[in-house]
């Protein structure tokens, strides 16, 4: 490793109270304002595209490689099971279980 | 606090439904620990990372581009671009992170799980108490499982063995369907994934869901226009 101690713990210690002031923000700024309705409802479905947009990336993707069946097909089953109301601790491990079971069989 | 508590003791289903995330969180963490030693990076980075950042995705990042050899700073900058969707977050959840000093411990604990839990919550002292359980317990299952696996190393654990990369996306799946069943909701998210998906080949990790906020577009200018239907039929 090239990198010296004081350059990595410098770094981590730069990634954190960046990360901190983004979460930060929101809840600060929030309290200085007063946004009507309708921007309420903006920032709601924003924070669930954002999420959904994870869900799918995080899915279909290894980084930026398409790289797997057994992932997205353990997702789609506690996907079906989710939207016929299922349980959530039953959804989690379905989706789990399926991907374990597929690659067990050799499905990358 | 303690109506936090209160509120999670009442509710049984919900702090089970947190403990699950919680240990499937853990597993992950005591990967992320041992792949860290593994790749020969010092013992002290993983769990200073996780303590300090608290960011699964931008903490793999940044171990992934430092172990080959890249530049601090660009490993930085990449996970700060991955982290960047917290500010969205914070703004959607910030009623129920609290002030002060309760405002400071609240933010850090800002996870998509957190997040997750807390939208999918009927009422106000559900959603805060679905944050702050959530948010809490994975920080610690999450440091716990990195320590382990820092000490234990790469034998320990194989989380896609275990299915659990599938876990993580239908953990988030679950608790976002509700919100879905608004159609407008719907359409921006399916959109938004859309595009995540078609740029992620091609853009730094982050870039692709910070696009998909462009599906929030799409929907509003479709959900005006449905509103207008005199326009439409023009």
């Amino acid at each position: 490793m090239t990198v010296s101690t004081t350059t990595l713990v410098a770094a981590v210690l730069v990634l954190g109270v960046g990360t901190f002031a983004f979460r930060y923000a929101g809840p600060a700024l929030r309290e200085r304002m007063t946004l009507p309705p309708r921007a309420e409802q903006l920032l709601g479905v924003s924070t669930i595209v954002l999420l959904a947009a994870l869900v799918a990336t995080a899915t279909m993707l290894d980084g930026r490689e398409f790289d797997s069946i057994a992932r997205p097909a353990g997702v789609v089953v506690g996907a079906v099971l989710a939207w016929r109301r299922a349980p959530f601790v039953v959804v989690v491990l379905a989706a789990a279980g399926t991907a374990a079971v597929l690659r067990l069989l050799g499905v990358p | 606090m303690r109506s936090i508590y209160r509120t999670l003791r009442a509710d049984r289903a919900l702090a089970r439904d947190i403990a699950l995330v919680c240990v499937a969180d853990g597993v992950v963490g005591l990967s992320f620990g041992a792949i860290t030693v593994g790749e020969g990076l010092p013992v002290w980075l993983p769990m200073l990372l996780s303590v300090v950042v608290f960011a699964g995705a931008a903490q793999f990042m940044f171990v992934g581009l430092v172990a080959s050899g890249g530049n601090p700073v660009a490993a930085v900058l990449a996970g700060l671009l991955v982290n960047l969707r917290h500010v969205v977050f914070g703004f959607t959840v910030g009623d129920v992170v609290g002030r002060g000093w309760q405002r400071a411990a609240g933010s850090h604990v800002m996870v998509d799980e957190s997040v997750a839990f807390a939208l999918a919550q009927p009422d106000g002292e559900r959603r805060r108490a679905a944050y702050w359980g959530c948010g809490v317990a994975v920080f610690v299952c999450w440091n716990l499982g990195v320590l382990a696996g820092a000490f234990l190393g790469t034998a320990v654990s194989d989380p896609a063995a275990l299915g659990l990369d599938a876990a993580f996306p239908a953990v988030l799946l679950a608790l976002v369907l509700p919100a879905l069943r608004d159609r407008t909701t719907a359409l921006a998210a399916a959109v938004g994934a859309a595009i995540a998906l078609a740029t992620a080949p091609f853009l730094q990790a982050g870039l692709p869901v910070l696009l998909a906020l462009a599906g929030v577009v799409v929907a509003l200018a479709r959900a005006r226009s449905a509103s207008r239907p005199e326009e439409v039929a023009a």
